[in-house]
C-alpha cells in the first residue's frame, strides 16, 4: 500500500505491506534513533511524536501513519542546533548507554510543550510509559527540568 | 614511575583539561542525543540476510523429528539450519565460558524451554518469522526439573546425557573456607542465627536485546561479526576455538551496547548460527532477538537457594559464618566465572565484620531452565553473598537484642585493620565502615526516626527502618589467582599522542553506557594534562584495539583504568625527555605540571604536552624513538573492595502488604571518583535494580518448565513514578593499590541495596517476630508474613 | 515482533466502516487504538484476515454531557478521558480510573470503547462501567441496538455483538443526586494490569441514605464482575463503617481469584475486602462533599 508521510519534515511516500510496523518502517528509511526494546508496548524505546504526540510505533501500522506527521529524534535538531531537551540531557547526564534516550527525549519534548515548568511529579508520571534500565530515572528528571528552564529563558 | 594512590581527593587539573575528579560531560552523549549512535540492529550491510530462531516450547524433551521442508518453500526463505546441519560442522554444541558445553542447536534432546531448535534465515525478518511456524518438530516430554532440590534428588532423571561421564545433575560443588575452625567457632558460640532464604534467579535485560550481524567473506575468509559484546576479544578467541577458524580472520566489532549489566558476557548460540549461515549462504546476515527470547534464553542471573548462620558470642560479637548454597543452573554451566571459582566470589559472604572462621559449600545443580548465572550488573555471586550477610547480621541483631546499627559498629572491620585478610582468603584493600554508616544514619536522622518507629506502631502503622552496609570486591583480578578459560583477567590500554598534541586511546574493555569514553580520556588527561576533549576513546573492536577480558564485574576502572594511568605515566615519561631536549636541560632538572614541562625554579623556561607531541613527530631527541606512543597490559596486584551503607525507610500497609519505600540514602565509598557524575549515575541506576529486585523483578517456572517472566508484561523493569528519589553521598578512601586510588562503582548499588529494601521491610515487621521474606517481596508474602505472625 | 499478514482498509465514514465489515465477514476485526490487537498480532495470538481501521473516521472521538449520560465515542482515548471536563464533573470513579489505566503513551492511542469491547478480564473500564451502570451502543449496517453493560460483557475476552456491529458509543449514566466513587487499582507498576481492582459507586439520596451502589472487581474472575450482594447490602442503607465492612467482605466473596505469579487468591481477596471498604469511604466523602 502507498503511504505519504512527513517524516522531520520532509514528505515521503512508499509503498508498504499493511502489516509492516511503523516503527520497522521509520527504521528502514535509515532513522534509526527510533529503537525497539520489547514485544508488549512496554518500554517506549520506539516512541515517536505522531502530529506532536508521543506514539509507541512498535503498536502501530506504518498504513496508519499516512497523512500524519512524524518526529523522530534525528528530527528534533532545529536550524542546525539542538533542541533544549538534546542539550539537557547531556547536561544532566540524562542517559547512560542511550537507548532509552530518544524515545525519552521525544516523550519530554511533548510534555515540555504542554508544560515547560512540569514538577519532579509531573515528570516521573509523563515519562511513565519509557523505560530505562541504566540511569535511574534522577537525572533524566533534572535534565526535562533543565530543558523546561532552557525553553522558559528563551 | 610510581603506582601508589594519590592520597588527595583535591583536583590536580583544572577543569579546561577536565581529569580525575571532575564532572565532565560525556564526549559519547553527542551522538547518543542526536540518534546517531551505532547499535548492532542498526548495522546494514548490502544483501543482509535475517535470520530467526525456532525455540523449544517445552522445558524437557527428546527430538523425534524436525521437519522444515514446508518452512524452507516459503518464497523469501534462503536456509534452514538445524543441529544436523551444524553437526555435520561440527558447530551444534559450543564451550561456556565456565568450561561446560552447550547445544546451540538442539540435535537429541531440548533441555530448557525457549532453547534454540532451528532457525530460519530469509530475505526479510517477517517472512523468517512467519517461517518459523511451518516447523514441525515432534518432541517426546520427558519431566522437567525446575529447582536444584529436585535436581539433586535421589532418582532425578540425568539432564545432562549427552555428557560423557556425568551421572547424576551436579554441575559442580565448591567450598572456602575452614571448616574446622568454623565448626569449632560454632561449638562455642553463645547464640546461632540462622537465614534461609532463596535470591530469585533475574534476568539483566538490557533495553537493547542481543544481537548479531555476521558478514563472511568467502573469497578472504574474513569472518566479521557485529556483536552485543561485552568482552569482544575473548569472543573473538572463543570463536576461533568453537568453529577452527584462523583468529587472525575473526573480527569483532561490538558497536554501541544499549545496556550490558552481564547479560552481554556469555557467547549464545544466536552468534554461532547467524555466524555459520553468513558461511554457508556467503551473505551477511542479521539476528536480533525478542524481548521474550531475551528472557526466556540468554544469562539469568542469581537463582541461589542459601542457607547462612552466624555464630555469635554473648557481647554480640560475630565469631563465625557458614553458608551453604544450592545455585540452580539451567540446563547448561554457563556462568562466566573464572575458573578457580565456581561460585564466583560468593566466599566475600563474610562481609563488612571481622570474625576469624568462616565455611562455604556450593554446588550448582543443573534444572530445565536456561542457562546463564552470569554477573548481573554485579561482580561474580558477589551480590548473592551480600544480601546474605547483610540479611544475617541484621536478623542476628534482632536476636541479641541490639540495634542493628550498633550491632554492625561492633562488628566492623576497623580502618587500622587494612589491609585485612579475610577468613575465606580475600586481602581487603582499605575501607572505613563505621565512617560510611554514620554518615547514612545522619543523614536520614536514624535516631529520630527510631523514636518515630515507636509512634507509629503505637498508633498501628508499619514503619520499617532497613540498612545495608556492604563490601564488594571488584575488578578480577590478579592473573595468579583470576582466568577464564585460561585467559587471564589483565586488561590494557594503547595510547598514542598525535603531532598535533590531540590523541587516541584504544582499550580491550568495552562500554555498555558507563561512559568510558568520558572517564577514560579524563584518566589520560589527569596523568598527561591533555584535555579530556582531545582524546579519543576506541573500543570494541578487535582488529583495533589491544587484547583485554572485557567490561564486566566492575573491572573497566580498576583494571584498564589502571592500565590508562600507567601507560600514560609512560608516555609522560619520554614526554620529559623529549621537553628536556627542546628546553636543552636535564631530565631530572625538569617539573611537570599539567600539561607542561618547566625547568625547576624557572616556570618561564616550559614547554606544553603539545609541543612535545609535536617535536616527538618532528623533532625527536636523537637517543629516542620517534612518536609518543605505547601500550600496557596491567595485571592488577589485588583486587578492590568497594564499599558503603544503604538505608532504606518504607511504610507498610497491615491491610494489604503492599509497601513503599520514604526515603533511600546512599553512601558510596568507591575510592577517588574519576567522575563525579557518572559516579553517582551508575550508583542510582544500580539502587534501581535493587529495587527492581526487591519488590518485583523475577523470572519463576511453572512445574512443567514453563518460564513466567518471558516479557516486560511479567518481567518488571520498574518506571520513573514507582523507582525512589535517591539521596546519595559519599566517602572517599581510595585503593592503596590502585595508580589513580579508583575501586570501581558500577556494581555497588545492585549489590548493596536489595537487602537494604528488604531490611526495611522485615524492620517494619520484626516486632511482630517476621525474619524472613523471600525476594521479591510481592505484597501477598509480606500480607502472609503478618497473617502468620500474627496468627502463631 | 513481526505481525502475520492481513488485508486492510481504513475508511472515513461509519456507513463504510459498517459496509466493509459486512462484506468482509467473520475474518474482519475493528482496528481502533490497537493498543490490544496488535500486541495480540505480533505475538501471534490473532491473526485476523483483515482489519478495518477506524482512527480515519472524523467525529467519533467525543465525549459528551447528554441529559442523563455521558456518551463517550468509538474513538475517544484513554487521554481524553483522563483530561476530560465533562468525566471530571460527572464521574468520580472513571476520572480516578482514567491515569491509571495502561501508562501515558498507550493512553495516548488506546480507547475507552475498544477496551469495554475487548472484554479482558484485567482490563479496568469494564468494571468502572459495570460499577456506573453503563451501556453500549452497537451498530451495524443493519441498525443499532443499546446493550446493557451486564449483558454486553460475556466471559473472558467475549463480548455480546454480533458480527458485523462494532461499539459506537458507550453511554455512561450520570447520578440522580450527590454521587462518589473511586476505583482502586493494584498494580505491581505504571504500565501493569490490574492485580486486583475494585470499582465502586454510590449515589445518596436527600436523607443521605444510599439511593444506588455499584461495585465491580477486576482480574479475580474470568470477567469484570458485578459484586451484586454487595451493591443489594448498601441500598436503601445509611452509610457506616459496619456498613462498608459488610460490602467489603460481601465483595470479597464475589471473587474468585487464581493464585498465580502476581498473589495468592486468599491474598486477592483480602485486597477486594479492603479495596472496596476505603472505595466506599471515598466515594461517599464525595457525595457527602
Ligand atoms: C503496555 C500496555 C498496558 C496496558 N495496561 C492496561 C491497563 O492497565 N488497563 C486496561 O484496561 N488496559 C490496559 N491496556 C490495554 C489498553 O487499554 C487498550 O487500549 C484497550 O484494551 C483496547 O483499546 P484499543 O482501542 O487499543 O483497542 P484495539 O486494540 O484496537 O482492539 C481491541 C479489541 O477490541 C475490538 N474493538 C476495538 N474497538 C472496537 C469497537 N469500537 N467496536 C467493536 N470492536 C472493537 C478489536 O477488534 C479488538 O478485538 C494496556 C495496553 C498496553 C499496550
Ligand atoms: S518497542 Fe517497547 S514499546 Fe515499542
Ligand atoms: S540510558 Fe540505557 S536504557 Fe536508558
Amino acid at each position: 500500500m502507498e503511504i505519504n508521510v512527513t517524516l522531520n519534515g520532509t514528505q515521503r511516500t512508499d509503498d508498504v505491506e499493511p502489516r509492516q510496523l511503523l516503527v520497522d518502517y521509520i527504521r528502514g528509511t535509515g532513522n534509526t534513533g527510533t529503537h525497539i526494546g520489547c514485544d508488549t508496548t512496554s518500554c517506549g524505546a520506539c516512541t515517536v511524536l505522531v502530529d506532536g504526540t508521543p506514539m509507541k510505533t512498535c503498536t502501530m501500522f506504518a498504513v496508519q501513519a499516512t497523512g500524519k506527521s512524524l518526529t523522530t529524534v534525528e528530527g528534533l535538531k532545529q536550524n542546525g542546533a539542538l533542541h533544549p531537551i538534546q542539550a539537557a540531557f547531556k547536561e544532566k547526564h540524562g542517559l547512560q548507554c542511550g537507548f532509552c534516550t530518544p524515545g525519552m527525549m521525544l516523550t519530554s519534548a511533548a510534555l515540555l510543550e504542554e508544560n515547560p515548568d512540569p514538577s519532579e511529579d509531573d515528570v516521573r508520571w509523563a515519562i511513565s510509559g519509557n523505560l530505562c534500565r541504566c540511569t535511574g530515572y534522577v537525572n533524566i528528571v533534572k535534565a526535562v527540568q533543565h530543558a523546561g528552564e532552557l525553553i522558559r529563558e528563551n | 614511575m610510581t603506582t601508589t594512590a594519590d592520597q588527595s581527593p583535591h583536583l590536580h587539573t583544572p577543569p579546561e583539561i577536565g581529569g580525575v575528579g571532575h564532572s565532565v560531560r560525556r564526549h559519547e552523549d553527542d551522538r547518543f542525543i542526536q540518534g546517531a549512535g551505532n547499535y548492532v540492529d542498526d548495522v546494514e550491510l548490502p544483501g543482509m540476510l535475517h535470520m530467526a530462531i525456532l525455540r523449544s516450547p517445552v522445558a524437557h524433551a527428546k527430538i523425534l523429528s524436525i521437519d522444515t521442508s514446508e518452512a524452507a518453500a516459503v518464497d523469501g526463505v534462503v536456509a534452514v539450519v538445524t543441529g544436523e546441519l551444524m553437526a555435520e560442522h561440527n558447530l551444534a554444541w559450543m564451550p561456556t565460558l565456565s568450561g561446560d558445553t552447550q547445544a546451540v542447536l538442539a540435535t537429541d534432546k531440548v533441555r530448557f524451554q525457549g532453547q534454540e531448535v532451528a532457525a530460519v534465515v530469509a530475505t526479510d525478518p517477517y517472512v523468517a518469522r512467519d517461517a518459523l511456524g511451518l516447523i514441525f518438530v515432534d518432541y517426546e516430554e520427558l519431566p522437567a526439573i525446575t529447582s536444584p532440590q529436585q535436581s539433586l534428588a535421589e532418582g532425578a532423571v540425568l539432564i545432562r546425557d549427552d555428557k560423557e561421564d556425568q551421572t547424576d545433575n551436579l554441575a559442580y560443588e565448591w567450598e572456602s573456607g575452614d571448616k574446622a575452625v568454623t565448626d569449632q567457632a560454632f561449638a562455642e558460640a553463645a547464640k546461632i542465627v540462622t537465614l534461609e532464604t532463596h535470591y530469585p534467579r533475574s534476568h539483566p535485560s538490557p533495553l537493547e536485546t542481543c544481537g548479531a550481524v555476521a558478514d563472511v567473506n568467502p573469497a578472504s575468509g574474513q569472518v566479521t561479526i557485529y556483536m552485543t559484546s561485552q568482552a569482544p576479544h575473548a569472543h573473538r578467541t572463543v570463536f576461533a576455538l568453537v568453529a577452527g577458524l584462523p583468529e587472525q580472520n575473526i573480527r569483532i566489532i561490538s558497536p554501541d551496547i544499549g545496556g550490558g549489566f552481564g547479560n552481554k558476557v556469555p557467547v549464545y548460540p544466536g552468534y554461532v548460527i547467524a555466524t555459520a549461515a553468513s558461511l554457508l549462504i556467503g551473505k551477511p546476515v542479521k539476528w536480533v532477538e525478542s524481548r521474550t527470547e531475551n528472557l526466556i534464553s540468554t544469562g539469568f542471573a542469581r537463582d541461589y537457594h542459601m542457607k547462612g548462620e552466624l555464630a555469635l558470642n554473648n557481647e554480640g560479637r560475630i565469631l563465625g559464618l557458614r553458608t551453604e548454597i544450592w545455585s540452580d543452573q539451567g540446563a547448561f554451566f554457563a556462568d562466566a566465572q573464572p575458573t578457580k571459582f565456581k561460585a564466583g566470589l560468593f566466599h566475600i559472604v563474610t562481609g563488612s565484620y571481622d570474625y576469624p572462621a568462616a565455611h562455604v559449600v556450593a554446588r550448582g545443580a543443573y534444572t530445565n531452565k536456561a542457562p546463564g548465572g552470569v554477573a548481573y550488573r554485579c561482580s561474580f555471586r558477589v551480590t548473592e553473598a551480600s544480601y546474605m550477610i547483610e540479611r544475617l547480621v541484621q536478623n542476628a541483631a534482632y536476636e541479641i537484642g541490639m540495634d542493628p546499627a550498633e550491632f554492625r559498629a561492633l562488628n566492623f572491620i576497623k580502618p587500622e585493620q587494612f589491609p585485612y585478610h579475610s577468613p575465606t582468603g580475600f586481602v581487603y584493600d582499605s575501607g572505613d565502615y563505621e565512617g560510611a554508616m554514620r554518615k547514612a544514619l545522619g543523614i536520614v536522622d536514624y535516631e529520630s526516626l527510631r523514636k518515630e518507629q515507636v509512634t507509629a506502631r503505637a498508633e498501628g502503622r508499619l514503619l520499617g527502618i532497613g540498612m545495608a552496609s556492604f563490601t564488594e570486591v571488584v575488578g578480577a583480578g590478579n592473573s595468579q589467582e583470576y582466568d577464564i578459560l585460561g585467559l587471564k583477567m589483565f586488561d590494557s590500554a594503547e595510547l598514542r599522542v598525535h603531532p598535533t598534541g590531540k590523541a587516541i586511546l584504544k582499550l580491550g574493555v568495552k562500554s555498555q553506557g558507563q561512559g568510558h569514553e568520558t572517564t577514560f580520556a579524563q584518566i589520560v588527561a589527569e596523568e598527561l594534562g591533555i584535555p579530556a576533549g582531545d582524546i579519543k576513546v576506541l573500543e570494541g573492536d578487535t582488529d583495533n584495539t589491544p587484547y583485554g577480558l572485557g567490561t564486566y564485574a566492575s573491572r573497566s576502572t580498576p583494571v584498564a583504568g589502571a592500565a590508562t594511568a600507567i601507560i600514560s605515566r609512560t608516555l609522560r615519561e619520554k614526554a620529559r625527555k623529549i621537553a628536556a631536549h627542546l628546553l636543552e636541560a636535564s631530565a631530572a632538572d625538569l617539573d611537570w605540571e599539567p600539561g607542561k614541562f618547566f625547568v625547576k625554579g624557572s616556570p618561564d623556561q616550559s614547554v606544553t604536552i603539545q609541543d612535545v607531541a609535536f617535536a616527538a613527530y618532528t623533532n625527536p631527541p636523537p637517543e629516542e624513538e620517534p612518536g609518543l606512543e605505547g601500550v600496557h597490559y596491567y595485571d592488577p596486584p589485588n583486587m578492590t573492595y568497594p564499599f558503603g551503607t544503604y538505608v532504606v525507610v518504607v511504610e507498610v500497609d497491615a491491610e494489604t502488604g503492599e509497601w513503599k519505600v520514604d526515603r533511600m540514602i546512599a553512601v558510596d565509598d568507591c575510592g577517588v571518583r574519576i567522575n563525579p557524575m557518572i559516579v553517582d549515575g551508575q550508583i542510582m541506576g544500580g539502587l534501581t535494580e535493587g529495587f527492581a529486585a526487591a519488590t518485583n523483578q523475577f523470572i519463576t517456572f511453572d512445574d512443567d518448565g514453563n518460564c513466567i517472566g518471558s516479557s516486560f508484561m511479567d518481567y518488571l523493569v520498574p518506571t520513573a513514578w514507582e523507582t525512589p528519589r535517591f539521596e546519595l553521598d559519599e566517602t572517599v578512601t581510595p585503593s592503596p593499590h590502585h595508580p589513580i586510588g579508583a575501586k570501581g562503582v558500577g556494581e555497588s548499588a545492585t549489590v548493596g541495596s536489595p537487602a537494604a529494601y528488604v531490611n526495611a521491610v522485615i524492620d517494619a515487621l520484626a516486632h511482630l517476630g517476621v525474619r524472613n521474606i523471600d525476594m521479591p517481596l510481592l505484597p501477598d508474602r509480606v500480607w502472609s508474613a503478618i497473617q502468620d505472625a500474627e496468627g502463631g | 515482533m513481526f505481525p502475520p499478514a492481513f488485508e486492510y482498509s481504513a475508511p472515513t465514514s461509519v456507513e463504510e466502516v459498517l459496509a466493509t465489515l459486512a462484506a468482509e465477514g467473520d475474518g474482519a476485526r475493528v482496528l481502533a487504538g490497537g493498543q490490544s490487537l496488535i500486541p495480540m498480532m505480533k505475538l501471534r495470538l490473532a491473526s485476523p484476515a483483515y482489519l478495518v481501521d477506524i482512527n480515519n473516521v472524523s467525529g467519533l472521538d467525543y465525549i459528551e454531557d447528554v441529559n442523563g449520560h455521558v456518551a463517550i465515542g468509538a474513538l475517544a482515548r484513554h487521554r481524553d478521558i483522563v483530561n476530560s471536563d465533562v468525566i471530571a464533573s460527572t464521574n468520580h470513579a472513571m476520572a480516578s480510573a482514567a491515569p491509571w489505566v495502561a501508562d501515558p503513551i498507550v493512553r495516548n492511542r488506546g480507547t475507552l470503547c475498544g477496551s469495554v469491547a475487548h472484554c479482558d478480564p484485567e482490563g479496568d473500564w469494564n468494571s468502572v462501567m459495570l460499577a456506573a451502570r453503563a451501556q453500549v451502543v452497537a451498530q451495524s449496517s443493519t441498525g443499532e441496538r443499546v446493550i446493557p453493560i451486564d449483558d454486553f460483557i460475556v466471559d473472558f475476552f467475549t463480548n455480546s455483538l454480533q458480527p458485523g456491529e462494532i461499539v459506537k458509543e458507550v453511554r455512561v449514566p450520570k447520578y440522580s443526586g450527590s454521587g462518589g466513587g473511586a476505583y482502586l487499582k493494584l498494580e505491581r507498576k505504571i504500565g501493569d494490569y490490574a492485580t486486583v481492582a475494585v470499582a465502586s459507586q454510590i449515589e445518596l439520596d436527600g436523607d443521605g441514605k444510599i439511593a444506588k451502589a455499584g461495585i465491580a472487581l477486576t482480574a479475580v474472575n474470568n470477567k469484570n464482575t458485578r459484586a451484586s450482594a454487595a451493591e443489594d447490602a448498601l441500598v436503601g442503607e445509611t452509610p457506616s463503617d459496619e456498613l462498608f465492612r459488610e460490602a467489603g467482605d460481601l465483595a470479597s466473596q464475589a471473587a474468585n481469584p487464581e493464585t498465580n505469579v502476581r498473589g495468592t487468591a486468599d491474598w486477592k481477596r483480602e485486597v477486594v475486602r479492603v479495596y472496596t471498604r476505603r472505595g466506599l469511604e471515598t466515594a461517599l466523602a464525595q457525595a457527602q462533599g
